[in-house]
């Protein structure tokens, strides 16, 4: 089971929660299972079969570089912010 | 799974400080810049800007240009393919196609004073210049947006209407604010109702440039099989290669970039503005070569700056702990959205362990130029707002400042603001290092007549950055090694590289012979920024260096007629049965083993490891104009290892003055028409070596345990302190707070005389 630290922006999907237990083996699982549990979240973490760009996932400690195929560990944090800069969104910026 | 390492001590090559290998080629100006590039049948392109700051375009006549003699081409954005709505990865930033190409080129709005309209490519500098001047454009002049108050009051005029912002989720149509975002953890407002003392201040600061000595320059030709090559100045040629391709429509396996050595970056030259524009003229031209180089004037007006602001920052303690801390970052991105406040956000409360936490920030667009990334950025400005507000809560406290830091300092397990956990980091023992620092326990000692002193101190972070990088390493047949690397060198990394791997061969880094190959020649390569470099590349040396032992040990088996896992390898020297050979000697024996011996590697890293800084300033007030004279100047630095103290040194050095223009003197001096009135370097005042004392290094070494060698990156988190460190030093001395940066000479007497 992973504790996901929901963005500000998608705690509206789960009641306000800042976060969240989703149980998950890799982090496109977990996304899925979020969608899940929480509809309308999905859409703010993927595009194209793949993290959003300006997206990171921190994964534990450290960002992770293996995407949607990383592993995740029994208990372990997940938390998605911004890349550098400010203009990456987590909303759907395709359609603005 | 990450890989952790547990750093070894007894390096041979790291820790060492040899000549750089690019020196001498750069002190005798053999070095290749992108003003250098020569190419037959070169012509000259130039652009026509915008006078206004704010306007639409109503029409543009280029006939009289195309007219002239000696002119080949003439371009508007109507000669740019539809770029797409979608953002790309450019290094440690992300890039909108779209907004982008309008930034280099005007659609239908001009955003800012010296925007793009319109460029020209004539067979010299001065046919391109007059052919440009001879586009007639014509504008309906619209109010300008300056600050960001004025973008967010009701009335603003809409500077980017079809912008859609996203506020905290919801999409809002007609606004300059393209996102409102918060990260937020635990009960903040209970927190702060049961705190002994809330402190809540405003704070603003300007907008300023990166200040890189070399302007920026692009040389592009579009070669009639549809094959474009393209020198640039810039911090990462991949990064050139995806924005260029982007921006013209075209594959990224149909642009070469090629590296040439860049005149200064600080973040400001990861973004394109020239290479597109070289391209579609040389295209336009029948496949010749353009070349463009920016005067200084538009390198100022139109080039990104770093974000100017307002930060609303409140701070609660009790029995000396801090209890909660809320901030609104209210960041400039310029004329398009993508300012640094998704950095600031994660770095505002980065040095405090703190219990609750709410962070929300604004990227608000305005009336100047995209602002880019410079040096940490995000983090200077957030620095400068939490660390004023400690400042006088220590002195509400009456408590030593350090001690206060150290008894609140974050350390691994600290939530940081945006909620990721710290691993091991070294903020507490930089903290102790500066109290223990000769500087901290010294008097600052009485002024002259008519002056006053005073000493301040402020920390900060910087979270530096991974990602991808790749290293090639062929070993020859005198056993010198020729090293390939895909990162510009700033500030000496093609040594820092090349030490990495010496460390792992046993070979003297002299006998290296680092490159930078073009983009067609060496993998991937993320850009250099967010101090990635020397950990990320380096890495990428390190494995390559293993890789190529692990080669040898087969060749060396051929050779010995044994097994591989028999043979030892340690401080170059081979071993096994008693025999032993360097590996220098055995690169002349290796042609009946199958020739030349190389190997390569890739990485795709997480994070470089979190930075800390600790800074302290004592600096003297001329009471009667309000001069500012830093008289004696320390820097705290967690650098992980250094692999090249001299450089590492060099940065924080380097990074401190950069930071000290920002809080005493830099600024972008906009007029009530948007224009920028200190566009030169006569009036736009960074500090100089004859400004300075000599700054004062520490460097502590807390190992990063995702480096084998424990680097983590050194470049960015040294601009931070100086904001704060410098203002609460004019604090101690003239009696009186300051908010507003920079803290210059006619701020200090306005506030002396009550104005």
């Amino acid at each position: 089971m992973a504790t996901v630290f929901l963005p500000f922006a998608l705690r509206k999907y789960a009641d306000g929660a800042e976060r969240v237990v989703v149980p998950a083996s890799t982090l496109g699982e977990l996304i899925e299972n979020l969608e899940a549990a929480y509809p309308g979240t999905k859409r703010h973490l993927i595009q194209d079969d793949a993290l959003k760009p300006g997206l990171a996932a921190i994964v534990g400690l450290v960002a992770t570089r293996r995407g949607l195929l990383q592993k995740l560990d029994d208990d372990v944090e997940v938390h998605f912010i911004t890349a550098i800069s400010g203009g990456a969104s987590l909303t759907d910026r395709s359609r603005h | 799974m990450v890989a952790t390492y547990e750093p070894k001590t007894d390096y041979k090559v790291i820790g060492t400080n040899p000549i750089r290998h690019d020196g001498l080629d750069k002190v005798t100006g053999r070095a290749i810049y992108g003003g250098d590039v020569k190419a037959p049948g070169l012509i000259w392109g130039d652009v026509l800007r915008s006078p206004h700051a704010h306007a639409r375009i109503k029409s543009i006549d280029t006939s009289a240009a195309e007219a002239m003699d000696g002119v080949f081409a003439v371009l508007t954005h109507a000669d740019f393919p539809a770029a797409e709505e979608r953002e790309i990865s450019a290094g440690e930033d992300t890039v909108n196609l779209k907004r982008d190409q309008a930034n280099v080129m005007a659609d239908d709005k001009v955003h800012y004073k010296g925007h793009v309209v319109a460029a020209v490519a004539a067979v010299d500098r001065n046919t391109a210049q007059q052919a440009a001047n001879a586009i007639k454009v014509k504008y309906e002049v619209l109010k300008p947006v300056s600050s960001v108050d004025a973008a967010m009051s009701k009335d603003a005029p809409i500077i980017l209407e079809s912008l859609v912002g996203d506020h905290l989720g919801e999409r809002v149509p007609n606004t300059n604010v393209a996102r409102i975002f918060r990260h937020e953890f635990g009960d903040v407002d209970a927190a702060f109702a049961a705190s002994d003392l809330v402190i809540e201040r405003t704070v603003t600061m300007s907008m300023i440039h990166q200040g890189y000595i070399e302007p920026h320059n692009a040389t592009a030709i579009w070669a009639q099989d549809g094959n474009l090559t393209v020198w640039s100045s810039t911090q990462g040629s991949f990064g050139v290669r995806s924005q260029t391709a982007g921006m013209l429509g075209i594959p990224e396996s149909r642009v070469k970039v090629n590296y040439v050595e860049i005149g200064g970056g600080f973040g400001g030259k990861t973004k394109v503005y020239f290479a597109p524009i070289a391209a579609l003229l040389s295209k336009k031209s029948g496949g010749r070569p353009v070349k463009l180089v920016m005067d200084r004037t538009s390198v100022f007006e139109a080039t990104g700056p770093a974000p100017g602001g307002k930060v609303r920052m409140k701070i609660g303690v009790t029995n000396g702990k801090l209890t909660a801390a809320d901030t609104d970052l209210m960041l400039e991105s310029g004329g398009y959205p993508g300012s640094a406040v998704g950095a600031a956000a994660i770095c505002v409360f980065a040095c405090y362990n703190l219990p609750s936490s709410r962070i929300t920030g604004y990227d608000i667009l305005v009336n100047k130029p995209k602002s880019a990334a410079y040096r940490a950025p995000g983090s200077p400005q957030a620095s400068f707002a939490v660390e004023t507000v400690i400042d006088e809560i220590c002195d509400e406290l009456g408590v030593d400042k350090i001690q206060f830091r150290l008894d609140n300092a974050a350390h691994e397990g600290t939530r940081r603001g945006d909620g990721v956990k710290f691993s091991r980091v070294g903020l507490e023992e930089c903290l102790i290092a500066a109290k223990e620092s000769d500087h901290w326990k010294s008097p600052l000692g009485k002024a002259p007549a008519g002056k006053a002193r005073g000493r301040g101190i402020a920390s900060a972070y910087w979270m530096n950055g991974g990602g991808k990088s790749t290293c090639d390493l062929m070993l020859q047949d005198d056993g010198t090694v020729m090293l390939n690397e895909g990162s510009a060198d700033i500030g000496g990394t093609r040594t820092s590289i090349a030490m990495q791997a010496a460390e792992v061969l046993g070979i003297p880094v002299e006998d290296f012979h680092p490159s930078i190959p073009d983009t067609d020649s060496i993998g991937f390569t993320g850009v250099t920024g967010g101090s990635r470099t020397t950990y990320t590349t380096g890495l990428a040396a390190y494995n390559a260096a293993h890789k190529l032992v692990d080669e040898l040990k087969e060749r060396l088996a051929d050779l010995w007629e044994t097994e591989v896992d028999k043979i030892q390898f340690a401080d170059g020297v081979f071993t096994a049965n008693g025999d032993s050979i360097g590996i220098q000697e055995l690169a002349g024996k290796l042609d009946p083993t199958g020739g030349p011996a190389t190997a390569t590697a890739s990485v795709n890293l997480a994070q470089a490891g979190n930075a800390y800084g600790v800074q302290i300033c004592d600096l003297e007030v001329d009471l009667a104009t309000g001069k500012t004279d830093v008289i004696r100047y320390t820097a705290v630095q967690d650098v992980g290892k250094a692999v090249h103290p001299q450089y590492a040194e060099g940065q924080i050095q380097g990074g401190v003055v950069q930071g000290l223009g920002w809080a005493l003197n830099e600024e972008y001096f906009i007029t009530e028409d948007g224009a920028m009135a200190n566009k030169s370097f006569l009036d736009y005042r960074m500090p100089t070596s004859l400004d300075m004392p000599m700054i004062d290094t520490i460097m502590v070494e807390v190992p990063n345990p995702l480096h084998p060698y424990g680097v983590r990156g050194v470049g960015e988190v040294p601009i931070c302190p100086p904001l704060s460190a410098a203002t609460q030093a004019i604090k101690q001395a003239t009696g009186r707070s300051y908010y507003e940066l920079p803290v210059k000479p006619g701020r200090i007497l306005e506030a002396a005389n009550g104005i």
